[in-house]
């Protein structure tokens, strides 16, 4: 058994994967340094420096096989976080490379492509959601900025919808679990990270004065029109999950 | 601005429009200008639900709730003595620009009570508009409703602004309108529809010959109808949406359980319960003829004109023709898979892919995401399948439903009691 370690990039992953068959490793696992833990202590150890031109290489042959669409769906798998990501992402690879011609991320019969689908299907349902209930408030310098926690890496697959959708007005959209975020000031929009946690606290005070004049019109208006006579909380929590509202200016 | 008084009409004019079911803000092809605000390209968004579990994704809000008609089913009728209110243009702006800047909602979907008369309303709900387009730079959603008897001129100034235009035909059947709102009449409703309808097909073929059209309602329009206020019956409301997605080219028919809210003998008493199961049953066979391939005279046997409340109008169907099953997995084609109880759009298109690397079996239909507790029974499989000797059995329908559990389950044991 060999386990290659990576520093946690994408381009990282698929160098790894890259020398995987460059080595021609047969029993093997990738797994991320930040992520390691020796458990297994016959396993041999191959250390992967992330390559530009190794990933790239993987990356145009994915390209070839399996489309732009494709290696979307094996970012999302990235992007999940999900602890057997390497492992799903390697077998896809691995089944494409043997079958080049066939568009192999469509076997959902196979159980490794099977799960790729299933992840993708809930990054999505997490990106979607992170459209839907980021909350932005206004604060005293002008920008709107709203706190996330979303329960997989998605900051890099909302970027472009709030880009398209607020170009007049600075924003800001931070993911708390993973201390970074996105900051557009009216010019570029931008990924940053900062050296320490954002200070949060009494961060309320920084308001931009009619802030919470807007939130009380939106609370009230979120009350109003439900009807009451059709009331039915658990379809209600189906759709917002209880984990989402701490976020939710509607909810607090 | 004067933010009490605001809260105060957003309660009272939220209130009175929340009886408007669309909330719909997909089909927009507005992309945001350099440097504007709003972008409604994408497929629509909810940005919250409220406890009833329905999605809100626009501003839903009535102008005014001042109502020169008397309509028995509505809140808002000329008789009833309730609190009233006005926005003013700039005020809806305002708050249909706030709340899109933080993200509460993708537009505004503006309707009113009818002031004076249509066409004054109906400029109104244009102004609003055209300041959100011309004046705030708004690439947002909005729809408008049309104002029954709305002059062709200020419709097509309205669908220059709108993402989507529409227009209530409220009761069903013509005669259930002629009682409780002998006011209106269908054909007030219908002309505007048309108009707009033809405005869309004329645009689109200019923009085959002319690069630069301006858009006309680019989301198309939309109806609603109240299910359960008349004594209508399922295969009335099921032809009448049919036929305005044929004739008119509509985007979506919503239906509406009647809530009781006001006493009149015409109607059903207060105590009546909303028909959500009934509404529920409706959209399901709306679903069958808009993304199933169903036509609307196979959704409903022809002797008994209400839906199945037991069960769905899917299953319904294939009980009525099971002569049309097993259906093979591996060769059927993907019209016949797709009319397969339990399994959807999705699951169908999964089948038709996976099968051309490998012969399907009982446990991938289950990891494909079919409902294979309903689907076991009307599949054939090379490798053979145990339960598809229960298709002839005579209490085959029983067997299905002790099989699953309705959400509805309390609705029937309340049924049930009586006996």
């Amino acid at each position: 058994m060999t386990t290659l370690l990576y520093d946690g990039s994408f381009d990282g992953l698929l160098t790894a994967v890259f020398e995987v068959f460059e080595y021609r490793y047969k029993d093997v696992e990738i797994i991320s340094k930040g992520r390691f833990h020796q458990e297994n202590i016959f396993a041999e150890i191959h250390d992967v420096i992330t390559q530009g031109d190794k990933a790239e290489r993987v990356f145009n042959k994915l390209e070839q096989n399996i489309g732009k669409s494709g290696i979307n769906q094996l970012l999302k798998v990235y992007l999940s976080e999900d602890p057997g990501s390497e492992q799903i992402i390697l077998s896809a690879i691995r089944q494409s490379i043997q079958l080049p011609q066939e568009n192999i991320l469509l076997n959902y019969a196979d159980p490794d492509i099977l799960k790729v689908s299933k992840i993708c299907k809930s990054v999505d349902r997490e990106t979607h959601r992170m459209t839907a209930f980021v909350r932005f408030e206004k604060m005293q310098d002008d920008v709107f900025f709203a706190k996330i926690d979303p329960d997989f890496n998605v900051l890099p697959l909302i970027r472009k919808h709030f880009k398209d959708r607020y170009q007049d007005q600075k924003w800001m959209i931070y993911d708390l679990r993973r201390h970074y975020g996105i900051l557009y000031d009216l010019e570029n929009c931008d990924f940053f990270y900062p050296d320490e946690k954002l200070n949060l606290e009494q961060y309320q005070q920084k308001f931009h004065d009619e802030e919470t004049q807007y939130q009380k019109l939106w609370q009230r208006y979120f009350t109003k029109t439900n009807i009451v006579e059709r009331k039915n909380l658990k379809l209600h929590i189906q759709h917002v999950p209880r984990r989402y509202w701490k976020y939710l200016t509607e909810k607090t | 601005m004067n933010f009490d008084r605001l809260k105060e009409k957003l309660e009272i004019l939220a209130d009175a429009a929340k009886y408007d079911v669309s909330c719909s803000s997909s089909g927009g092809t507005r992309k945001n200008k350099k440097g504007a605000l709003g972008d409604s390209s994408a497929s629509g968004i909810c940005h919250t639900y409220t406890e009833d579990g329905r999605c809100v994704s626009l501003l839903k809000i009535l102008l005014t709730n001042h109502c020169i008609y008397d309509c028995a089913y509505c809140v808002s009728r000329s008789s009833n003595d309730i609190k009233r209110a006005a926005f003013t243009v700039e005020e809806v702006v305002d708050l249909t620009i706030n709340f899109y800047r933080r993200n509460y909602i993708e537009g505004l979907f503006l309707s009113s009570g009818i002031f004076k008369n249509a066409d004054t309303t109906m400029e109104r709900l244009v102004r609003v508009a055209k300041k959100l387009r011309l004046e705030e730079n708004f690439n947002g959603y909005i729809h408008l409703k049309s104002i029954p008897g709305a002059s062709d001129e200020l419709m097509e100034e309205a669908a220059l602004y709108a993402d989507r235009l529409s227009i209530n035909l409220e009761i069903p059947t013509e005669s259930g309108l002629k009682l409780l709102a002998p006011e209106k009449n269908r054909a007030d409703m219908i002309s505007p529809m048309r108009y707009i309808q033809n405005g869309i097909a004329q645009y689109k073929d200019e923009k085959k010959i002319f690069r630069k059209v301006p858009k006309f309602a680019p989301a198309g329009q939309s109806t609603q109808m109240i299910v359960g206020a008349t004594n209508e019956n399922d295969l009335q409301i099921i032809k009448v949406a049919d036929h305005f997605y044929k004739n008119f080219n509509l985007k979506r028919v919503y239906y509406s359980g009647y809530v009781p809210v006001l006493e009149d003998k015409r109607l059903p008493s207060l105590t009546t319960e909303v028909p959500m199961l009934r509404e529920n049953r409706l959209y399901q066979s709306d679903w069958l003829m808009r993304f199933y391939g169903f036509k609307a005279e196979e959704i409903l046997d022809p002797n008994i004109p209400f839906l199945d409340l037991e069960i769905d109008p899917k299953l319904s169907w294939a009980l009525r023709n099971l002569q049309q099953f097993p259906v093979n997995l591996q060769t059927a084609d993907y019209q016949m898979i797709l009319r397969i109880p339990g399994i959807g759009l999705k699951t169908a298109k999964k089948i038709v892919h996976a099968r051309r690397f490998q012969v399907l079996n009982m446990e991938h239909l289950t990891k494909l995401g079919a409902a294979v507790n309903r689907a076991k029974y009307f599949i054939d499989f090379n490798s053979g399948n145990m339960y598809l000797r229960y298709l002839t059995d005579k209490n085959f329908r029983k067997l299905l439903i002790g099989g699953s559990a309705s959400k509805f389950h309390n609705q029937f044991s309340q049924q049930l009691s009586l006996f």
